[in-house]
């Protein structure tokens, strides 16, 4: 570990010194060796009991160590690794300084043309994801300790989510393209082993490998998009990449544009936008913690931290900015009105996680780095909360399920309603999230939300913008998508929390208040999606009634803090897109807005609330099929039919036909005409052999007269 | 003299050749080859004449070697009899395989 | 250390000898002892070429080859008997070495008739091998070449499955078929040296140094590489494969896999590249052999996702693999030819343990239907896992061996060719496209057939075995600078041979060349009379 050197050659040293940085990334890949052996222990034994013929796996089980351990081990490592961040990230703050620290720790790969080290950079926007992830993270492990109790593959989960952290810390600490590549690869991986994690159903084994499949075509946009930054630039290193990457390409150019959209095609996969994000929703097969944390607030956010990571090459690329927040604000919109015909509570929050990312990559494509990464902040907090209080509802529900062997879906809002009488606490706390989501004023979705439509709308009247009616569409399409979001939440608020429990009398005796370990992290991340959003409050809204008429303390902290990572692209921005305009397209500025929404935002939820009426719906089982419009959108608009038609069937034809026709009947057979030929010329050269000495003789004979004659003649 | 002699001896060549071509009898053709053994011992014979007497010498090579032929095909022949109970050389295909 | 023991003086020759020394002890000793005994000689071959490691130093005699030693053996012919290593060679050699008492290993329950005669050809196999990665004459490799025939022949037909004895003869007179025509070259290549230097010579060295018309080189090139085409195999030369792999028994696939195979992409860097550069980098002949790479890379892995048979859904990913070993060979460029040897020797590693684990599978269901599996993780959760990490390591996740190898070859083949690059990277989605639902359909799925709640989990014979294989996956996946390094000065010295011969020949005119190149020659050979220069020129026209 020869880093002293570089960081002194680098002349970082003066800000501040991390402390143990690479502990941080190794504590959770301990956890997942210390879990991964009790796992495969507990295994064996579980198989020797099924070998015997015994169906119940758990039995006798769930006092064994390796039922014990991982529930201390699996949130220790995070929870120590989170602390270990929260300390670098003070000392950071209090270094102020603005050149990221890299740490180099073996070279990697190195031929005679390329050298990859395996090195970690800790930067502004780095150490804020870490945070996120170390965090939540740790919250959510807490969490998983009462929510995954007595499931027989206990340690196995924790390992797998240990690893998770592992990669997912790689993929945000990395130094350079490659090493990114490997947490976002590996990340792929703990998302399939955790999506399959109940592997013996199919659905949740076929579910994961669609992840991991769809994943690897946003993979392969990653790869190209690397290799064609190497061949140009020759480098992998952020660092020499974005120092150079203004000189070599030309602003606007095919070349820039190319390598954007192929690193657009890998945020699109990892991130779940159309027209990858037919994933994200089968995702929701695994445990519920597992979404919260990987297919909520880390994983997928990861395509938006790449467009933020490679900021200046997007904003270099004028084009591709305005595809990925076209891509972006459709997205936000087309899951939306998706999420608000479904009745599984998970895949509500699935399709709203799919509608808030497009947000997100609204924001990074508009060029508001700062905005999209805001909301990347402020949506883990109140979609992890969401998530987790799914989970507690979902886990009140399957135990009193159980309780009375009644056969019904326990993720199904028409089961549910009145839980609120016997889970206060996830109620109030998921009504805060919902505030949240929604954008209303004060909590933490507000300012993000906000910032980003804001962003979208001035763009759309700076001086110089590229394609200004396109973005007064995304804007438009952003304000419309914000009320539908309020629509779909409070719809699902409703109908799982209030009007009469549709679970039946002796099951709602049965229903009761998650556990301690549970509720704890409810509260926590309550908290933050009240606050989270007081970091980057905008300064006009600080100024103003909305921002307290400026006692916020932290109002734009995070734009400032981020700035040595985005100051480039802003400026390349400001240069060729000029001065944003200070009003919407339709005139009025910021804070005339942000009133605006709220209010809008709470109007739309009063006149949900009055809409579900949720003493008119029945259970799953009694529910009429919905038709017409609905019946489309509950089917999620035949999208995955639609691909399952053209491109599944279609790869498998084709390969049906390489293999039946193309491998069996063309290849091979000509290999076996000509083998065939082969023979049939042996067979022709047989003939000549009658076996009888008379005909020999004579063609012995005819023979020697022929030379005879050509001699003679 | 010489023509007549070589004429003579290339007739008994033809007929000799055409009896192993035409017959199917072992025997016959056996003897078919010793005639055109013979055959070429009397172009031996006569040419010794006009070119020396190594030709002479050549004809007792050949009736020795034909001599230790006859014995051996003849025994083969004998032996093949006793297994096919034939000298028909239409059984014996063997070979083709 | 090593030296003391004058390690280098002895240790190729016994790498190669001992394997029959071992073979001559399995042929004498009682059955039952057999396996152990085959066991015991190829471990004991297995630690002796550990020294390679230390012993090949890529900091001297760069480029060259080391621990090379020569005795004449045909003195007419001017054959010899020459072995040695360099950076390209070593790590074939340890594959070798490796991999067969882990196959070896690994037949223990499989075989069970005529064990003594499987054993003494798996060592006669190694011998062969090991004799082929190792020469450094032309005609000692082809009687190496063409004698790992025989063994592989005789344990597909004996040991192998129903349509053994029609995967073997195929198998056979395919890879002879192909080598035969490589035969005809080498004699040419023979002759034409011996006009030019007068001295009769197989060596390498002396090989490499003759120079050839392009339009000799072009024909040549093509007689070389339909052999080598056919033992790697490159498509559409591959049908043999499937049909060998799926007859074999574990052990016949594993070697197959890992080693055999090699052969065939060892010759396109040994022999290829150094002795034709003209038509090596003739942009028809590189685009000919990009665009098979690239159409084996996604063809295969299509034909492999629709396989019912486990065993020849593994079979076809050898092709895709093979494929991006090739479009690195031909990118003539350091990260692409890197790649590629590192593509083979991880491909070496993880599909010989996924033979393995089908050939456990087998033992234990006596199938290799994927249908006939499925939740193989709830009873046998050991071998799932051992499973998952090495189907991993196949479809190239990073951290595994399969992702450094791949993405070097890619980088490489994306820097001289983008188009071809880009769409050989779209491998990377088709292998999870054949990989994963085998996965799913074998270990996770409901355990929904009787048959499978019994099988056992890995013995402690087959964790040794698995052990040191998926520790390879990782280490070479993490850290492969130990391997890069090794090889560097060795691929370098190809691609720079290579390079150079475009400055001497302009590909434009191509017909008369040899002359230009003259001077060349009288500087590489040392006893050349003017009189046979003169006569080889006068000769030129008539022969080309």
């Amino acid at each position: 570990m020869s880093n002293i050197n570089l960081i002194q050659e680098t002349g970082i040293g003066e800000g501040w010194e991390p402390l143990l940085p690479g502990l941080i990334i190794l504590l959770p890949l301990l956890g997942f060796f210390i879990n991964g052996v009790l796992a495969l222990w507990e295994a064996k034994k579980s198989a020797a009991i099924i070998r015997e013929g015994n169906e119940d796996t758990t039995a006798g089980l769930n006092s064994s160590k390796a039922h014990s351990w991982p529930g201390w081990i699996g949130p220790g490592v995070i929870g120590v690794a989170f602390v270990l961040t929260l300390i670098n990230f003070v000392r950071m703050l209090e270094g102020e300084a603005s050149e990221p620290i890299i740490r180099e720790y073996w070279t990697w790969m190195a031929t005679g043309s390329l050298e990859i080290a395996a090195a970690i950079q800790i930067d502004q926007l780095a150490i804020i994801m870490v945070l996120i992830i170390t965090g939540i993270g740790f919250l959510i492990h807490i969490f998983s300790v009462g929510y995954m109790h007595g499931d027989p593959g206990y340690p196995r989960y924790f390992a797998y989510l240990n690893l998770f952290i592992f990669f997912m810390l790689i993929l945000v600490m990395g130094s350079n393209y490659p090493v990114m590549f490997v947490g976002w690869e590996g990340v792929g991986l703990c998302s399939y082993l955790l999506i399959g994690y109940w592997f013996d159903q199919e659905e949740k084994a076929s579910a994961g490998k669609k992840a991991f499949i769809v994943n690897r075509i946003g993979d392969f946009g990653f790869l190209l998009a690397v290799f064609l930054l190497f061949t140009n630039l020759g480098t992998f290193d952020y660092g020499s990449i974005f120092a150079r990457g203004e000189e070599v390409f030309e602003y606007g150019g095919p070349l820039v544009t190319t390598i954007t959209l192929f690193f657009l095609l890998a945020a699109v996969g990892k991130s779940a936008q159309i027209p990858l994000y037919i994933w994200l929703p089968d995702a929701m097969a695994g445990p519920t913690p597992v979404s919260a944390l990987i297919h909520a607030a880390t994983m997928v956010t990861a395509g938006v931290y790449l467009v933020a990571r490679s900021s200046l090459l997007f904003a270099m690329a004028p084009v591709s900015s305005a595809i990925v927040a076209g891509i972006g604000v459709f997205t936000a919109f087309f899951a939306a009105t998706i999420a608000l015909k479904q009745y599984d509570i998970k895949k509500v929050l699935a399709y709203s996680t799919v509608s808030q990312l497009g947000y997100m990559f609204l924001g990074v494509g508009v060029g508001a780095y700062t905005a999209g990464f805001f909301h990347l902040i402020t949506h883990a907090f109140f979609k992890a909360l969401l998530f987790l209080g799914a989970g507690a509802v979902i886990h009140s529900m399957h135990y009193a399920l159980h309780q009375t062997h009644k056969d019904w879906d326990a993720q199904d809002i028409r089961n549910m309603g009145g839980l609120r009488k016997c889970m206060p606490i996830t109620w109030i706390t998921m009504w805060i999230a919902t505030l949240a989501i929604s954008g209303i004023w004060p909590f933490a979705g507000f300012f993000s939300k906000d910032e980003i439509i804001w962003m979208t709308g001035s763009i759309a009247g700076a001086d110089n913008a590229p394609y200004p009616g396109l973005y007064t569409v995304y804007w438009v399409m952003a304000l419309v998508t914000a009320m539908l979001t309020v629509i779909y939440m409070t719809r699902l608020m409703i109908m799982a929390f209030h009007g009469m429990n549709r679970t039946g009398s002796k099951e709602f005796g049965h229903l009761h208040e998650a556990p301690k370990h549970m509720w704890i992290p409810l509260v926590v991340l309550a908290v933050f999606s009240v606050i989270g959003g007081w970091i980057n409050v905008s300064k006009d809204i600080q100024q103003s009634f909305l921002g307290g008429f400026g006692n916020i303390p932290m109002a734009g902290w995070l734009h400032h803090w981020l700035e040595p990572v985005t100051e480039s692209a802003h400026h390349i921005q400001e240069i060729h897109w000029g001065a944003i305009s200070h009003s919407a397209p339709l005139g009025g500025g910021e804070v005339a807005w942000g009133a605006l929404s709220t209010t809008a935002a709470l109007i739309v939820l009063i006149v949900t609330v009055w809409m579900v009426r949720s003493d008119k719906i029945s259970v799953a089982t009694e529910d009429s099929d919905p038709r017409g419009l609905s019946k489309v959108i509950y089917n999620k608009w035949y999208v995955d039919e639609f691909y399952g038609h053209i491109f599944i069937r279609t790869l498998q034809r084709l390969s049906k036909f390489a293999w039946r026709i193309v491998d069996i009947k063309i290849i091979d057979r000509s290999v076996g005409i000509v083998a065939g030929g082969m023979r049939a010329l042996g067979w022709l050269a047989s003939l000549t052999q009658s076996g009888q000495v008379n005909t020999y003789a004579f063609i012995f004979t005819v023979g020697i007269l022929l030379i005879f004659g050509i001699v003679i003649f | 003299m010489l023509p007549e002699s070589l004429i003579l001896s290339a007739l008994i060549f033809v007929i000799g050749t055409m009896g192993v071509i035409v017959r199917r009898n072992v025997i016959i053709m056996f003897l078919c080859i010793e005639l055109q053994l013979n055959a070429v011992n009397l172009t031996f014979v006569s040419l010794s004449r006009y070119l020396g007497i190594d030709g002479q010498v050549f004809v007792f090579f050949v009736m020795t070697v034909a001599a230790a032929e006859a014995a051996v095909g003849l025994a083969i022949i004998i032996s093949i009899f006793r297994h096919y109970g034939s000298v028909d050389v239409d059984n014996f295909r063997m070979l083709k395989w | 250390m090593l030296n003391f023991f004058s390690y280098n003086d002895w240790i190729l020759h016994s790498l190669v000898w001992i394997p029959i020394v071992g073979m001559v002890h399995v042929l004498w000793s009682p059955e039952e002892r057999a396996k152990y005994l085959a066991l015991g000689w190829s471990t004991v071959v297995l630690v002796l070429s550990l020294g390679l490691w230390w012993a090949y130093d890529p900091a001297i005699n760069i480029g060259g080859y080391q621990l090379s030693s020569s005795h004449s053996w045909i003195r007419q012919w001017g054959a010899s008997y020459s072995l040695g290593i360099d950076g390209i060679s070593i790590f074939l050699v340890l594959l070798t070495t490796l991999t067969t008492p882990i196959a070896i290993l690994g037949s223990f329950n499989y075989i069970t008739k005529k064990e003594k005669s499987f054993y003494a050809l798996m060592l006669l196999l190694e011998f062969g091998v090991i004799g082929v990665f190792t020469a450094l004459d032309l005609f000692l490799f082809y009687v190496f070449f063409e004698m790992t025939l025989i063994p592989m022949y005789f344990i597909v037909g004996i040991w192998g499955g129903e349509r053994r004895i029609y995967a073997a003869v195929k198998f056979f007179l395919y890879t002879a078929f192909g080598s035969l025509l490589m035969l005809v070259a080498i004699l040419y290549l023979y002759l034409r040296a011996k006009t030019l230097t007068g001295v009769p010579s197989f060596a390498f060295i002396d090989l490499f140094q003759i120079s050839l018309s392009p339009t000799e080189q072009i024909w040549l090139f093509s007689a070389f590489a339909l052999a080598f085409a056919i033992k790697v195999p490159i498509f559409p030369f591959h049908t043999w494969l499937p049909d060998a792999h799926v007859e074999a028994p574990t052990p016949g696939s594993v070697v197959l896999a890992a080693v055999l195979l090699k052969m065939g992409t060892y010759g396109f860097v040994r022999f290829l590249l150094p002795l034709f550069p003209v038509a090596s980098q003739h942009p028809t002949v590189v685009m000919i052999m990009m665009t098979l790479g690239v159409v084996g890379i996604i063809y295969a892995a299509w034909v492999a996702a629709v396989q019912p048979d486990a065993k020849k859904l593994v079979a076809y990913t050898s092709v895709a693999h093979m494929g991006f070993v090739v479009i690195g060979i031909f990118a003539l460029n350091i990260n692409g030819l890197q790649g590629g040897m590192l593509v083979m020797i991880s491909h070496g590693i993880s599909t010989g343990t996924l033979f393995l684990l089908l050939g456990m599978l087998y033992e234990r269901r006596h199938t290799r239907e994927i249908e006939d599996f499925g939740g193989l993780s709830l009873v046998a959760p050991w071998l799932a896992t051992a499973f998952v990490i090495t189907a991993l390591a196949s479809i190239g996740l990073p951290g595994t061996s399969g992702f450094v190898g791949e993405f070097l070859a890619l980088l490489g083949a994306f820097e001289s060719h983008p188009v071809i690059g880009g769409l050989a990277t779209t491998g990377v989605i088709f292998a999870a496209y054949y990989m994963l639902p085998m996965v799913q359909r074998i270990h996770f799925n409901p355990l929904d057939k009787d048959k499978n709640s019994k099988i056992q989990d890995l013995s402690r014979r087959e964790i040794i075995i698995l052990a040191p294989m998926i520790s390879l996956m990782i280490w070479i996946g993490v850290y492969p600078t130990p391997f890069l390094e090794r090889m560097e000065p060795s691929v370098k010295a190809i691609i720079e041979n290579v390079e150079a011969s475009t400055s001497l020949n302009d590909s434009e005119d191509n017909k008369y060349e040899i002359i230009s190149s003259v001077p060349e020659l009288i500087i590489h050979t040392s006893n050349i009379d003017d009189n046979k220069i003169a006569d080889h020129l006068n000769s030129d026209e008539t022969v080309n």
